[in-house]
């Protein structure tokens, strides 16, 4: 069994207003050193070993369905699962 | 005319794109499950809006591997008429037919409220109804709503008039270019973040949307029933 953590972000082009709300927000609170602020999903797959070569099938359902490359970025990480 | 109105888990715009069939244009409608597999007795597809599987993920990314869908694309292919408003819109950019992609609006509110806009293109059988440039208002009813594309995109859908819509005054969401609606190069598959389906009757706030469906309609008599 692998653990794959997939962490899926808006393009460094695509203006993320949440990400401006939450840096507004913490220059309100006093943290002024932070510059900037993107916020993205993180997910996490148990997979099963199977004949299929792991990390081709990571990037097709990353490419297919878990992030939309128009808009979003991705990477992954593939682990032990405990 | 027979229009397919699609019902995906979550679409909550269902009844009123009936009802703006069947009782305000007066044609045929019938709602259509999204595990449905064939779509070939139908003259259009309407896609309505709402928040298909709760927009888990993506609005309108799961909604996008429906069995319905492929048959939807098979139907664009055809060159029959495909409608996607709202969510339906989010759908039509997630499974390809349309470029692009719809962002969370830029000021990060759910805006409900009716909108002008521009129909900067009427050359479309969607829009024959409309005068070239017309101000009309049709409400909207969305969060995610902010139309994006890259620069290339953009310069195409410049190119092939694919931009049909505009917000006319204050851009509610951030769109680029200001752009309410757009069309595939074919010219048959539009989608669109205004709800023409809820203008369609003065009872109700106008009857700007009406025009879009009757021109799908006239479009579909000329090119089927008098041939």
């Amino acid at each position: 069994m692998k653990k794959v953590k997939i962490y899926v972000t808006l393009r460094e082009s695509v203006l993320d207003p949440q990400g401006t709300a939450v840096k507004g927000s913490l220059h309100t609170m006093g943290y002024n050193e932070v510059a900037d602020v993107r916020i993205g999903k993180y997910l996490e797959l148990q997979i099963d070993p199977s004949e299929r070569d792991i990390d081709g099938i990571v990037k097709e359902m990353c490419e297919k369905l878990l992030a939309n490359t128009v808009i979003e970025d991705y990477r992954y990480e593939i682990e032990e699962a405990n | 005319m027979k229009f397919a109105v699609l019902v995906f888990p979550g679409s909550n715009c269902d009844l009123d794109m009936y009802h703006a069939i069947k009782d305000e244009l007066g044609e045929e409608a019938e709602y259509v499950w999204h595990d449905a597999t064939d779509l070939s007795g139908y003259d259009g597809i309407l896609l309505p809006g709402g928040f298909s599987y709760g927009d888990y993920l993506r609005c309108g990314a799961i909604a996008r591997f429906s069995n319905v869908m492929t048959e939807v694309v098979k139907a664009a292919e055809a060159g029959k008429p495909v409608l996607g408003v709202c969510n339906g819109f989010q759908i039509l950019t997630e499974v390809g037919l349309l470029p692009g992609a719809l962002l969370r609006n830029k000021n990060l509110k759910f805006i409900c409220r009716t909108v002008d806009l521009k129909v900067v293109n009427n050359h479309t059988l969607f829009t024959n109804q409309y005068d070239d440039n017309e101000m009309i208002q049709i409400p909207i009813a969305h969060g995610e709503g902010n139309y994006y594309c890259d620069e290339e995109t953009l310069q195409k859908l410049k190119d092939n008039n694919q931009i049909v819509f505009t917000y006319e005054g204050e851009n509610p969401n951030g769109s680029v270019e200001n752009i309410a609606g757009i069309i595939n190069e074919k010219g048959n598959v539009l989608g669109m973040m205004p709800h023409p389906e809820r203008a369609v009757n003065e009872l109700i706030g106008g009857i700007d949307g009406l025009a879009l469906f009757k021109s799908i309609v006239k479009q579909w008599r000329e090119s089927y029933v008098q041939a």
